[in-house]
C-alpha cells in the first residue's frame, strides 16, 4: 500500500495516495473537464498532459473554469 | 454585411462587445446578452467551485456566443500571462482581454506591467485586446507592441461616470491604425453613443446593463446607442456654431 501525501488542491489541502496525477486533482472538483484549465506549482499543465503528470507531496494544483466577470 | 466590424482577424456585425460580469443570475444574463445582439462576451477565469450550479459557458455554448476571457484580478504582467495561458487551455482560444490593474479601489490599469504582460502575450501567439487608459501615448505603445486592439477606458470600471475624457479618446482614435474599443465607465446609453460618435470601433460594456434595474431592456438601449453613434459618426455631424443658423427659407 504506497503512503498517502498532501497537497494543495485550489488552496485546499487533500490527502491523496502516492500515485494521483493531475486528471485525479481536476476529478476531485468537477466530473467535466470542458472548459477547465490546471496549473501545477504555477505552470499550466496540457490537458493532453494531466493524466501523466504525477503528483508529489506540498504540489500546488489550481483548477480554473470560466466564470461570469468583465 | 453593411459597415463590419473587423477585429484580430475575424468580422463582427455587432459593435457592442457585452461582458457577463454582474449579472444576477444565468438566466437574466442569457437574455441580456440576446437583446444586446453582442457576439463577443467576456468571462474571467476562477477556482472551479464544485457547488456552481449551471455555467455561463454553456449559456453563450447555446447562443454562439464568441467567448472572450479576461484577466481581471491580475496585479502584475506574470500573474496576466498565467491567467492568460489557462484561459486559453481551459476555453480554446488565443484572444485574451487583457487587464492588469493597480489597485483594488481605483481598477486603475497598471500601464508599466500592462505593456510588459501585452510584449510577452503577443510574443505567445495571443491576440491580445488590453483594457487601458485613456492616454494616447500608451495606447500607441501597446498597438507597436502588437496588441489587435486598444481598450480605453472611459472612466473606473463599474462607475458608470461615462467618458470623463472625451478628447484623449479623439486623440487615440485619430493615431490608431487598430481597433479602439471603449471600455469602462458607461453608465448610460448616451454614453456608448458619444463614444461611437467620438469615432471608436466599439463599445465594451457589462455593468451598465447587468445591474441595472431592467437589464434585458438596458442591453437593448445599448444595442441602439451604439448603432446610432456608429451611424452619426458615419454619418458626419454639423459643425457647432455660436449663432443660429436658419433651417426654415428666409420671408420674403
Amino acid at each position: 500500500m504506497p503512503a498517502g501525501m498532501e497537497v494543495s488542491i485550489n488552496g485546499r489541502p487533500h490527502q491523496l495516495a502516492a500515485d494521483m496525477t493531475v486528471a485525479d486533482a481536476v476529478l476531485l472538483l468537477t466530473s467535466s473537464a470542458a472548459g477547465v484549465a490546471a496549473a501545477l506549482n504555477g505552470e499550466v499543465v496540457r490537458r493532453a498532459a494531466w493524466s501523466s503528470t504525477a503528483l508529489a507531496p506540498g504540489d500546488r494544483v489550481e483548477v480554473l473554469t470560466a466564470v461570469q466577470g468583465g | 454585411m453593411d459597415d463590419p466590424f473587423a477585429l484580430g482577424g475575424e468580422t463582427f456585425s455587432s459593435r457592442l462587445i457585452m461582458g457577463t460580469g454582474g449579472a444576477p443570475s444565468l438566466d437574466v444574463l442569457d437574455r441580456a446578452l440576446m437583446a444586446s445582439g453582442t457576439e463577443l462576451t467576456t468571462v474571467a477565469m476562477r477556482r472551479v467551485d464544485p457547488a456552481a450550479a449551471g455555467s455561463v459557458l454553456d449559456v453563450l455554448a447555446a447562443r454562439g456566443i464568441r467567448v472572450l476571457p479576461n484577466t481581471a484580478g491580475c496585479y502584475t504582467a506574470a500573474e496576466a500571462v498565467r491567467t492568460a495561458r489557462l484561459a486559453r487551455e481551459a476555453l480554446g482560444t488565443n484572444w485574451v482581454k487583457l487587464e492588469v490593474i493597480a489597485d483594488e479601489r481605483t481598477l486603475l490599469p497598471d500601464a508599466i506591467e500592462l505593456l510588459a504582460a501585452a510584449e510577452l502575450l503577443v510574443g505567445d501567439g495571443f491576440t491580445v485586446l488590453p483594457y487601458t487608459n485613456d492616454d494616447p501615448v500608451l495606447a500607441r505603445r501597446l498597438e507597436q507592441a502588437g496588441c489587435a486592439a486598444v481598450m480605453p477606458l472611459g472612466s473606473p470600471i463599474g462607475s458608470g461616470l461615462g467618458i470623463s475624457n472625451p478628447h484623449n479618446i479623439e486623440l487615440i482614435v485619430a493615431a490608431a491604425a487598430v481597433p479602439v474599443i471603449l471600455d469602462a465607465g458607461i453608465g448610460t446609453a448616451s454614453d456608448a453613443a458619444i463614444a461611437m460618435e467620438l469615432g471608436c470601433d466599439g463599445v465594451l460594456l457589462a455593468t451598465s446593463v447587468t445591474r441595472a434595474r431592467q437589464p434585458e431592456l438596458m442591453a437593448e438601449a445599448m444595442r441602439c446607442a451604439v448603432a446610432a453613434g456608429r451611424l452619426a459618426y458615419r454619418a458626419g455631424r454639423v459643425p457647432p456654431r455660436r449663432h443660429a443658423v436658419a433651417s426654415s427659407p428666409p420671408v420674403d
